[in-house]
Order: C-alpha cells, then sequence, then structure tokens
C-alpha cells in the first residue's frame, strides 16, 4: 500500500499461515469468496472457449473444425461447465462470501469451517468432473440435463461426471445452510429485516432454493448412476420404468436452479442502481418480497421444460399456468428498478453500465421466455435455437453482465486499487454489442426452425450463422479488454479509498481493503440500505 | 428446551396398533378398484402414518414452534413436488 495504512491491518496481510496455505486453509469469509472468484472464473473462461469453438464450427454448414461425437461433447461440457462449475456456485460463492457478512454487520459467516468445506467440496467435484472428460468412454455427449435413456446407454463417461456434479451439490447446500444462519443469527444490532440490502435479501431467498431444491438433483443423479451401473430399470418403459419421470425429478431441480443463477444478480443490480441513480431503491420491499416469491413460485415451474415430451394436456395447462405467474415478481423488479432511475442523477460508470445492460438483456430474455412458457408457442420453438438464444439472455446478458457488473463494483473495495474507467467502457460496448449480435441472430435462427444441438445445418441459415459467430468474436474481444483492465487496475492501479461512489450499505463503512474480521467494533445500524443522506460525493 | 416429554405407554401402544389397522388398511384397499386413485389412497394412508410417527414416537408434537414449522415447510415442499408430477401420470 503506498498510503497511510489502515487503522487495523488489512485481510491481505493479516495471515498465520504462508504461501498458498493462507488461502485453501482460510477460514476468512472474504479470502474464501477470491477463491471462489478465481476458480469459477477459471472455469467460465473454459466454458467461453468451449462457446467459441461451438460458433466456429457452425461458422458455415457441413463440417468446419469438428465432427458430430465432438461437437455433442463441446455442447455438453460447455453446459455442465457453465452452468455447475460458474454460474451456480460463482455469485453465492463469489460476491455472497465476499459482501454479505459485511452486509450484515458481522464478523464472518456462521460457520467458517463449514464455508471452506464448502469451498473444497466443490473444487473436489469440479476435479472429478474432469477428471470424467479424459477418462473411461470420453466426455459425455448427453447435453447438461443428461436425459435418459441416452444417458443410460452412451458409452461416454457420464457415470463420472454425475458423481462430480452430485458433490457440488453438496457444496451448494452447506453454502445455503451457512447463508440462511449467518442472516438469521448475525445481523449487527439494528440491521433490521427492512434494512437488510437487497443483495442479501436475494442471497437469503436463494440459500432457500439451495437447500431446499438441490438434494432432488443429488437424488436424480444417483438415480442415473443406478441405471447405468446396476441397470434398475427405474426409466425404462420395457421393465416398468418411466423415462418422463427423470425428466420431471432433473427438472424439478434445474428450473429453481435457474433462480439460483439469477436471483443474486438481481440483488447486485438492485444495490447498483440507487447508489449510481443518488436515489434510494424505488419499492424496497417489494424487491425484497418478490425475491422470496420468485424462489417460491420458480419451484413450481419445472413441468415448462416438458411440454413437448409427452407429457399430458393437464399438466402442460397447470404448469404454462404457473409459469406466467413468475413473470409477475420479475416484472416488479424491472418496473422498480426503472423507476429508482426516474428523476434520479444517474452517473454512467462500468458498474452502472453493466447494470443498465443487464435490466435490457433480461428483459428480452425474460420475454422470450414467455414465449417458450406458452404451450402453443412453445410446441414450434422447442428445441431451436430460439430457446438456447433464451436462455443465453437471462444467463450470460442476466446473471453475466450482473456477475461483470459486481466485479466492477465490488472488486476494487477488496483490493484497494481500481481499474481504469476508460477501457472498462470500451470492454462494456464490445460485449453488449457482440452478445446481441451473437443471441438476438440465434433467437432469430430460432425462428426460423433451426434445431439446437447439430454440428450441421441447412445452408439457407448460413448468413446469420456466419453473423452469430462474427458476434461471438466481438464479445469475446471484450471480455479480454475487460479482464486485462480489471488484472491490471487491481494490481497496479490507483488507490481505491473510502467511499467514492457513496455507497450506503455497511461494506462502504469498512476500511480499504476491509480489515480481517471487517469491523473494529460491532457496528450500530441506524439508517437504511439506501438513505444516502449525508453520504454523497464530494 | 431440555426438558423431556414423557409418552405414556399406554399411549404409545395404543399409537402402535392405530399404525397396524392403517397397515391393514392398505393392503385391504389393493382389492379395491380405484384405478389412477390407487396411489393417491396408498399415499393418504402413508402420510397419515408417518404423520403419527413423526408427532408421537419422534415427539415433534412437544416441539417448539419453529422446529415444526421447519418440519413442515420440508414436506410441504416434497408434497407439493410429487403432486404436481402426479398431474402428468395422473391424466396422461
Amino acid at each position: 500500500m503506498s498510503n497511510a495504512q489502515p487503522p487495523q491491518a488489512s485481510f491481505w496481510n493479516d495471515t498465520g499461515r504462508s504461501g498458498i496455505a493462507a488461502w485453501i486453509f482460510s477460514t476468512d469469509h472474504k479470502r474464501i469468496g477470491l477463491l471462489y472468484l478465481y476458480s469459477t472464473f477459471g472455469f467460465f473462461l473454459t466454458g467461453v472457449l468451449l462457446g467459441l469453438l461451438l460458433r466456429i464450427e457452425l461458422i458455415a454448414p457441413g463440417r468446419t473444425i469438428v465432427g458430430p461425437q465432438t461437437y455433442n461433447a463441446l455442447f455438453t461440457v460447455h453446459g455442465v461447465v457453465m452452468i455447475f462449475l460458474f454460474i451456480l456456485p460463482s455469485f453465492p460463492g463469489a460476491f455472497g462470501n465476499l459482501v454479505m457478512p459485511i452486509q450484515v454487520g458481522a464478523r464472518d459467516v456462521a460457520f467458517p469451517r463449514l464455508n471452506l468445506l464448502s469451498w473444497w467440496l466443490y473444487i473436489i467435484g469440479a476435479v472429478i468432473v474432469l477428471v470424467s472428460l479424459f477418462t473411461g468412454g470420453g466426455a459425455p455427449d448427453t447435453g447438461w440435463t443428461f436425459y435418459v435413456p441416452f444417458s443410460a446407454r452412451t458409452g461416454t463417461n457420464v457415470s463420472l461426471a454425475v458423481f462430480g456434479v452430485f458433490i457440488i451439490g453438496f457444496s451448494a447446500i452447506l453454502t445455503g445452510l451457512n447463508f440462511i444462519t449467518t442472516i438469521h443469527r448475525l445481523r449487527a444490532p439494528g440491521m433490521t429485516w427492512d434494512r437488510l440490502p437487497l443483495f442479501t435479501w436475494s442471497l437469503y431467498a436463494t440459500a432457500w432454493v439451495q437447500v431446499l431444491a438441490t438434494p432432488i438433483l443429488a437424488i436424480t443423479l444417483v438415480l442415473v448412476m443406478a441405471e447405468r451401473l446396476l441397470g434398475t430399470g427405474l426409466f425404462d418403459p420395457a421393465r416398468g420404468g418411466d423415462p418422463l419421470m427423470y425428466q420431471h425429478l432433473f427438472w424439478i431441480y434445474s428450473h429453481p436452479a435457474v433462480y439460483i443463477m439469477i436471483l443474486p444478480a438481481m440483488g447486485v443490480i438492485s444495490d447498483i442502481i440507487p447508489v449510481f441513480s443518488r436515489k434510494p431503491i424505488f419499492g424496497y420491499k417489494m424487491i425484497a418480497f418478490s425475491s422470496l416469491a420468485i424462489a417460491a413460485a420458480g419451484s413450481l415451474v419445472w413441468g415448462h421444460h416438458m411440454f413437448t415430451s409427452g407429457m399430458s394436456d393437464t399438466a402442460v395447462l397447470v404448469f404454462s399456468f404457473l409459469t406466467f405467474i413468475v413473470a409477475i415478481p420479475s416484472a416488479i423488479k424491472v418496473f422498480n428498478w426503472v423507476s429508482t432511475l426516474y428523476r434520479g442523477s444517474i452517473s454512467l460508470e462500468a458498474p452502472m453500465l453493466f447494470a443498465l445492460s443487464f435490466i435490457l438483456l433480461f428483459s428480452i430474455g425474460g420475454l422470450s421466455g414467455l414465449i417458450l412458457g406458452a404451450a402453443a408457442t412453445d410446441v414450434h420453438v422447442h428445441d431451436t435455437h430460439f430457446v438456447v438464444g433464451h436462455f443465453h439472455y437471462v444467463m450470460f446478458g442476466g446473471s453475466g453482465f450482473a456477475f461483470f457488473a459486481a466485479m466492477h463494483y465490488w472488486l476494487p473495495k477488496f483490493y484497494g486499487r481500481r481499474y481504469a474507467e476508460k477501457p472498462a467502457l470500451l470492454a462494456w460496448a464490445l460485449m453488449f454489442t457482440g452478445f446481441n449480435l451473437l443471441y438476438f441472430t440465434m433467437q432469430v435462427l430460432g425462428m426460423k426452425g433451426m434445431p439446437r444441438r447439430y454440428y450441421d445445418y441447412l445452408p439457407e441459415f448460413a448468413s446469420l450463422n456466419l453473423l452469430a459467430t462474427v458476434g461471438s468474436w466481438i464479445l469475446a474481444a471484450g471480455l479480454v479488454i475487460m479482464l486485462v483492465n480489471l488484472f491490471r487496475g487491481l494490481r497496479g492501479g490507483v488507490p481505491f479509498e473510502g467511499n467514492p461512489w457513496g455507497g450506503a450499505t455497511l461494506e462502504w463503512s469498512v476500511a480499504t481493503p476491509p480489515p480481517t474480521e471487517n469491523f473494529e467494533e460491532e457496528p450500530l445500524v441506524t439508517h437504511g440500505p439506501y438513505d444516502f443522506e449525508g453520504m454523497g460525493k464530494p | 428446551m431440555n426438558e423431556h416429554h414423557i409418552i405414556s405407554y399406554r399411549k404409545l401402544t395404543g399409537i402402535w396398533l392405530v399404525l397396524l389397522l392403517l397397515t391393514a388398511l392398505t393392503v385391504a384397499i389393493t382389492r379395491v378398484e380405484l384405478g389412477g386413485y390407487k396411489v393417491l389412497a396408498a399415499l393418504t394412508i402413508a402420510c397419515a402414518k408417518a404423520g403419527l410417527v413423526i408427532a408421537f414416537f419422534m415427539h415433534m408434537k412437544y416441539e417448539g414452534r419453529l422446529l415444526r414449522w421447519l418440519l413442515f415447510l420440508a414436506l410441504l415442499t416434497l408434497a407439493i413436488f410429487i403432486g404436481l408430477t402426479f398431474f402428468d401420470v395422473l391424466y396422461r
């Protein structure tokens, strides 16, 4: 540190151990948060590379760089890595750990050792998934959903891959338990439920989904393993089983899992927008409530993945109706963010630009979700590139952009140095342009009838596919600029001190970087999280 | 919190007998033709039995409100998941 030392040593130089042991055996929530950040982001970059390869294969009809079997493995591993190794653990693991305990005014999470165990379980699971790609029959080729009967019959290494995901599931359950307990028991005096920052609220809702839904995934994956290794016949109609039962079980978890991915992202946006609008959040209680409503209602809609699978018409009706209900709390959030912006004093810095593009991209993703949620239209676009475009709008344009927003918003606080603003804006502009070029084109392709999960397509789709692939390169270029800028800035940028954006949540009241146990003395909370009175920028 | 509630042998035996009765009912009901509802009937009886075991043998009836609510929440979640799945299986 070039400037005056903070009154207490920061968590960076306060170590009991040396070298890598100071990190991988640390129970400090901030160190664990950074461990998660680097490990999950490493997998994100792996997933990006696989995605770029997929796009290169699709740049022209016919075989370009890989054949059908490799293509199947590529999109499966892309999905498994992005979903199970990046988005699901990254928000609670990285930013939940870094920020949430400070936001509630605690010294650490409720169970710091359990927290470390969660990270270890995640790493062990991730290593098993990676090993599965290169051993046995090779990388799984089932798609990330592991649908039976194919997943029970394929010769690729599905058993080991699902075992890795099974272990990662335990990591998620333990993190969820830890966060629920922390938010219930470790709030500082004065930190009432209606003063809880909305990021923490969203993590709270997420944690319940993690605890209640993840065990179902674990059981389902065990059943797939049993099917493969013991030949139980649970999903085999010839022996009295039901292949649709697998899809039910899988989506009972995996649809709520979508909300594990998007809810904390919405929390990040709810924290960033008021700070950069210099205005209290509009409709605090409704945003907090809508997080819980999304978590609850989102757990009841899994059947909309199965409209064309041969499910009964009654069930299609019920699930279609329930799906539309989820749109209500989601829309509440979007309208409240926009109302917060109204007549605010908006400053368009990097975190805010990512947050604003989140609103647009998530809205496009959400509305295209309604096209899929309505059974009549879903029949036409099911299993086309429209679906791929839709969930990338929600998961990448939503969660991904919110993750980048959180990186630009919170990482300077934890590193004590900041990135350069102009390259950050350039990176944002490139990513936003490339993103829309890539995924909007995909949605158009889907509407025109191009199916997903094929390495080849009819010549009439060629020009749009070329456009999408070019979009993926622009997106990747923006990503590289963003990473280089963040890396250089957080290493050797200008010092980041105090509270330059005037945030009113507790993490902005502690020293930069925060001390090991966050607070010198237990804070007394006297104002709400978006009460900017007296916290203004000079 | 640490006080142990003692349930009399008479009561425990009574509940055991009810459980046996319900088991007999489960067997008996298989002889009635209920079509798709046979699963519903069997599950209802099984739930009643599980409820008795949880309430008395596992002492949940004498636990604090928070614990009861937490258990109720978990069971309700499970019931909803199974229930919604049955919309498919029952009407397919």
